[in-house]
């Protein structure tokens, strides 16, 4: 059984909702507002937005649970992307992976003990002629070594 | 004032742009030196970010890489009136890594600021929009279809044929979606449209609701662009403010509206289909096909959904004719390709080209070589989903054709070089993984093929059954080409086979056992 809401998370969620309960495919951008908003999307809002946009909570599950940019657990402080894809690969992203999770002590998809920073991979972030890349929260790195992930979490 | 020119691409920015702005901020005002520092689109001559710019009377001259520790030098060198300094690379248009293009699409890229309306409206922009206006819709379309563009995506489709089909389609609403889900590793064309000059994509937008009669767009924009999503959004609302977007387009009585969408992360969506499942709040499952969006597509209404490239090229077609562009190019390939040279490569960035320019003339005229010094063993064009190929293709010429020929593919156009230390039946396992990570898992060829696409792979490797396993690999491969529901479990045989085919010593086998497509 998913964890209830707080007070302040279903405040929130009943306000995004009702900002998007009427907009054609209003589920996508509903769900990127929560997470936004509340850091991600709990399974305890599923049945308000079932109910809301006339889904089932299957539906909405399915629907979260596709996209790898949804999550359903709180995150740490900061969210670090390494990307993984072929560009990154070129330029020793591989090596670059394995520092990177043997310094924060996690894998993808862990966060820090600390609550720090939440270690997640991605596939492309277009910032393919500056190689290997990393995105930090919203902020794009390039050519990244350990020297600038270093200054990055120390930040 | 001297207006110092710093870019705000996303590729500028994650090499310190913003920095060095502030940097040069500082220091002006220590100085007392008067200047205004425009943060405009990037040229994307990326090796050499963040490039700083400044207004001579003989032209913009540049300085790049500049770093915050350069800025003290700089000034001492009197830039600001374009004195020499060690990081001096002259006028800019006359680098030739710029000079020698032909920029159509990105004429604008790195010379505007990006979100200034006046700006675009100074260098030629919505010249395309007041023709079209003047024009009956059928018009329109034939210009498009005269100019020979083909869908930037990837699949190069005729534009013009496409806008036919959905101007012919019956609706009482009918939408342009543009495909902004760039999700092929070594591309980047997209978000430099959108970041460095994107009321060229509005405006080929309005111009394509105008030629069908759609009243809507929608931008499904891929959720790693951050920067990109602020600027549209921002252009939008000054488009709107100043009449270029709304119930009456520059006075004329049409209406058009855009909202952006972010997508979510996945790469299938990238697919045409599985785009609209996710713009209506559906998974993003592949379609079946027929029907075509075109007839039913967003909302089951006839829909347009292009490409980024393909929509922002619309511009120039529509203000300088159809013949202009098509003079460009060569063979059933008219006009000019972004090529995005990405990996393992020297000077990477964005070079823009009649089609009909070497791989050879890309990688070494251009990008000068390898990053690591190393020569040069494979490269993958057209995204994970395209074909690798050896040396001994690097003659070959970017033409749709030409490419389809030799079993590859030009999709997006972007180019990812690796030198001679990469693992070749790793970067094949990798396409399974990429696969079975990605795949929406309605077909049963992408679903599963992938995965056990990882195993036969890891198999190889190791050594176990080898002969018979790269047999299964084989067959795994033309079930997934031949069975697949769309180009996600298609095309990944393609980066698979063509590292069989040409590097078979990586996948254990002798100079005598390679074999031919499968």
């Amino acid at each position: 059984m998913a964890d209830q809401l707080s007070a302040v998370e279903l405040e929130k969620i009943e306000a995004h909702i009702a900002v998007h309960q009427g907009m054609p495919g209003g589920l996508l951008p509903l769900l990127h507002a929560i997470q936004d908003d509340v850091g991600y999307v709990p399974e305890a809002s599923y049945p308000l937005i079932s109910k809301a946009l006339a889904l089932s909570v299957a539906e909405v599950h399915g629907f979260v649970t596709f996209y790898h940019h949804f999550r359903t657990q709180p995150v740490g402080d900061h969210v670090l992307q390494v990307c993984r894809a072929e560009s990154c690969q070129a330029m020793g992203s591989e090596k670059l992976e394995a520092d990177i999770k043997a310094k924060l002590g996690i894998d993808y998809h862990e966060t820090t003990t600390d609550g720090k920073v939440t270690l997640l991979p991605v596939y492309c972030l277009g910032n393919c002629a500056s190689s290997p890349a990393v995105m930090m929260d919203c902020d794009v790195y390039g050519r990244v070594d350990m020297v600038k992930i270093a200054e990055l979490v120390s930040e | 004032m001297v207006k110092v020119f710093i870019p705000r691409d996303s590729t500028a920015l994650s090499l310190g742009a913003n920095s060095t702005a502030k940097a040069i901020q500082t220091e002006a005002e220590k100085r007392g030196v008067e200047l205004t520092i425009i943060r405009n689109g990037s040229r994307g001559l990326f090796w050499i970010e963040p490039m700083v710019e400044v207004e001579t009377s003989k032209g913009r001259v540049a300085y790049a890489p500049v770093k915050p520790k350069d800025v003290d030098s700089l000034f001492d060198a009197d830039f600001i009136n374009g004195g020499d300094h060690i990081l001096s690379l002259g006028l800019t248009e006359e680098m030739p890594y710029l000079k020698n293009q032909q920029r159509l699409t990105f004429a604008r890229a790195g010379i505007t600021d990006p979100v200034s309306l006046e700006d675009y409206i100074t260098h030629d922009g919505y010249k395309g929009l007041k023709n079209a206006l003047a024009m009956t819709q059928k018009d329109i379309v034939k210009t498009v279809t005269d100019s020979g563009l083909r869908g930037r995506g990837g699949a190069g489709f005729p534009t013009g044929i496409k806008w036919n089909t959905v101007l012919g389609a019956v609706g009482e609403q009918k939408y342009i979606v543009c495909n902004a889900d760039e999700g092929d590793s070594g591309t980047y064309s997209d978000r430099m449209v959108m970041e460095d000059d994107p009321y060229v994509l509005i405006e080929g937008m309005t111009i394509a609701g105008l030629a069908v009669g759609a009243t809507q767009g929608y931008i499904y924009l891929r959720s790693e662009y951050p920067h990109a999503l602020h600027i549209l959004n921002e252009a939008i609302a000054k488009a709107n403010a100043d009449g270029y977007l709304g119930d009456d387009i520059c006075g004329s009585g049409q209406s058009f509206q855009m909202e952006v969408r972010r997508a979510a992360g996945a790469y299938v969506c990238g697919e045409e289909t599985s785009l609209l499942e996710s713009l209506e709040g559906k998974r993003g499952l592949v379609r079946f096909k027929p029907p075509l969006p075109a007839i039913e597509g967003l909302f089951g209404k006839p829909t347009i959904v292009n490409n980024v490239i393909s929509l922002a090229t619309i511009p120039i077609i529509l203000d300088k004719g159809a013949k202009y562009y098509a003079d460009y190019g060569m063979g059933r390939s008219r006009g000019t390709l972004p090529i995005q040279l990405a990996g393992n490569i020297k000077q990477g960035g964005l070079v823009e080209l009649a089609f009909g320019v070497t791989l050879r003339e890309l990688l070494y005229d251009y990008g000068g070589g390898s990053a690591s010094g190393r020569p040069i063993r494979a490269v993958q064009v057209g995204g994970p989903l395209g074909a690798y190929l050896p040396e001994s293709q690097f003659d070959t010429p970017v033409d749709y054709e030409s490419f389809q020929k030799l079993w590859a593919v030009l999709g997006h156009g972007g180019i990812v070089a690796f030198d001679d230390t990469v693992d070749m039946a790793k970067m094949a396992r990798y396409a399974f993984e990429f696969c079975s990570i990605e795949s929406c898992g309605k077909c049963t060829p992408c679903r599963i093929g992938a995965t056990r696409g990882v195993e036969v792979m890891d198999k190889i490797t190791s050594g176990t059954e080898h002969t018979k396993n790269i047999q299964v690999l084989r067959d795994l491969s033309s079930t997934m080409l031949n069975g697949s529901l769309c180009a996600l479990g298609g095309m990944t045989p393609y980066p698979v086979i063509s590292a069989l085919n040409h590097f078979g010593e990586d996948f254990g086998l002798g100079v005598n056992e390679k074999e031919g497509v499968a």
